[in-house]
């Protein structure tokens, strides 16, 4: 099909309108965060030459190190749980009759649309020492004295997996749906006992959902700062709080730099993990 | 029996998912002063909160915001798809990876970035740079929800409108945008949700000239329990809620 001569002016409109935002808002800033990692503090200008790499250097000091493993630890503990509550939930989701299952669908999507910021503070109602699960327990007299819930590590765990279980299930939920009733039966008539056909079946199948859903779950876990800020206190920070600090505090940019890099690899290394799932997927279905 | 299973496990996770918002609901509807004990039912914290000057300000200046950050990302999302979806292009797939990489990177990663960008080509924290930051981070979702509305078009269509003789322009104003018009509208109101909601990226890019909501709550959230923040929290939960009911209603209205 070729392009009448008409049509020409619209169409670079649109790729110079489209391009031009991209390379301006996307493709420009992150250049600038790969720069801005191999320069020099300044706290005047915020970046200043020699080119160094003294801010990677920075990243193994063993005082910002602790802090990036804990923020790792929380969130592989965050993304367990949203993968141990969310992989039977999507499985049972998806055996649901149809017309409920848009409902519940539905319902998953809500916290998508809903403010994450109010939501965590809604936690807070209910895990303070005076709070609604204390006095409750309280009430039933299971517990003698409250319970210091809040501004502990189980806190930040408990408003992550809360915040971001969704994005676990909804992949986890679409490879379910997809999955064929007709090839757990053929496994079952070749034999296989259940548990064969959850191993051998079921969890290839699904294995992209799960990394699509460990992917959505474990970045998100190390970067949203307002989790430890609301419930964690000072001693449960993530990655996004030292990048937070770094750069509207501290004014320390290479380091923020380098340390949003380290997630930005940590992106990279999922996604290709992901694409090579899917890959293998696709060629023993198709052999 | 394990059918009963599974019904109550999905049923006790959705009570979990679902009791904070009711709880925070519930609460500010409280007459109690210290937020953890119920003292009867009020609206005195509504009422605190329309009193609140600076509160009101910064609800007008998010609405505002995500009023416009919307209607941009969805004009700027809907040509995107447009281009992806029918001009073969050079560097196409490079294009298609940025939105993909703008949709998955962590938000911060993408706030501090816009932060080094602003700073460095001087543009004044406020208005303008929120909105080129929420603009930005709308855009994959409008994309996306409009390529979606594209891939079932039956494309004899526009060629039609062209063997009648109609410019590139013509066709995209009478046949395009009107097939993909239910899918503008729910990527407007995702991007207007998205916007009223987010914090991260507009801890980064927002100035003192511009407060807006999310910012306000969050300075009042770090320090104890604020009843006020049980009242504008469930007015942003009731909006959202409204937003999303409303672009269901529409995506699966047009799907018949």
């Amino acid at each position: 099909m070729k392009p009448s001569p008409m049509q020409q002016p619209f169409r670079t409109a649109v790729l110079i309108l489209v391009w031009g935002w991209l390379l301006f808002l996307v493709l420009a800033p992150n250049l600038l965060v790969v720069g801005a990692s191999v320069m020099s503090r300044d706290p005047a200008r915020f970046l200043s030459l020699p080119l160094n790499l003294d801010a990677y250097r920075q990243l193994l000091d063993p005082l910002y190190l602790e802090v990036f493993l804990h923020s790792l630890y929380m969130a592989v503990m965050t993304t367990l749980a949203c993968l141990l509550v969310g992989y039977p939930f999507a499985w049972a989701l998806s055996r649901v009759g149809k017309q409920r299952q848009v409902l519940l669908v539905f319902l998953l999507i809500v916290p998508f649309w809903t403010n994450s910021l109010v939501r965590t503070y809604a936690l807070k109602l209910i895990l303070a020492t005076n709070g609604l699960l204390n006095n409750a327990l309280l009430a039933l007299g299971w517990i003698d004295e409250p319970m210091k819930l809040l501004y502990t590590e189980g806190a930040v765990i408990i408003g992550l997996v809360y915040l971001l279980l969704p994005f676990m299930i909804l992949p986890l939920y679409s490879v379910f749906d997809d999955l064929r009733e007709e090839l757990l039966m053929a496994s079952h008539d070749l034999g296989a006992g259940r548990w064969a056909t959850f191993a051998h079946v079921i969890v290839p199948l699904t294995l992209p959902g799960v990394l699509a859903g460990v992917m959505l779950v474990l970045l998100p876990a190390m970067g949203l700062f307002f989790v430890p800020d609301i419930l964690g206190g000072s001693r449960n920070l993530l990655v996004g709080n030292v990048i937070k600090n770094q750069f509207l505090d501290a004014r320390n940019w290479p380091f923020g730099a380098a340390a949003s890099i380290l997630l930005t690899l940590a992106m990279a290394f999922l996604l290709f993990a992901h694409k090579l799932s899917k890959r293998r997927l696709g060629e023993e279905g198709g052999a | 029996m394990t059918r009963w299973l599974s019904r109550a496990y999905l049923a006790s996770v959705y009570l979990l998912l679902y009791l904070p918002i009711v709880v925070l609901v519930v609460f500010s509807f409280n007459d109690s002063r210290t937020g953890y004990a119920w003292g009867g039912l009020s609206l005195r914290w509504y009422q605190s909160l329309f009193n609140n000057h600076a509160m009101v300000q910064a609800m007008w200046n998010s609405l505002w915001l995500a009023l416009s950050a919307a209607t941009v990302s969805t004009l700027i999302g809907a040509l995107t798809a447009l281009a992806l979806h029918r001009y073969r292009f050079r560097g196409k797939k490079v294009l298609n990876g940025m939105l993909f990489v703008v949709m998955m990177s962590p938000e911060i990663v993408l706030a501090i970035s816009l932060l080094a960008l602003f700073l460095l080509v001087g543009i004044q924290l406020g208005y303008v740079s929120l909105l080129l930051a929420h603009v930005t981070f709308c855009l994959p979702f409008v994309v996306i929800t409009v390529m979606a509305r594209l891939s079932g078009f039956d494309e004899r269509l526009p060629e039609a409108a062209r063997d009648l003789g109609a410019s590139d322009f013509t066709m995209t104003r009478t046949v395009l945008i009107p097939v993909i018009m239910p899918a503008l509208m729910a990527g407007w109101l995702l991007g207007f949700t998205l916007s009223l909601d987010d914090v991260v990226v507009s801890t980064f890019v927002s100035g003192p000239s511009y407060e807006i909501l999310p910012l306000r709550i969050y300075s009042m959230v770090r320090v104890g329990l604020k009843p006020e923040v049980n009242a504008v929290g469930t007015l942003l939960l009731v909006f959202s809620l409204v937003m999303l009911m409303l672009s269901q209603w529409i995506l699966t209205r047009s799907k018949r």
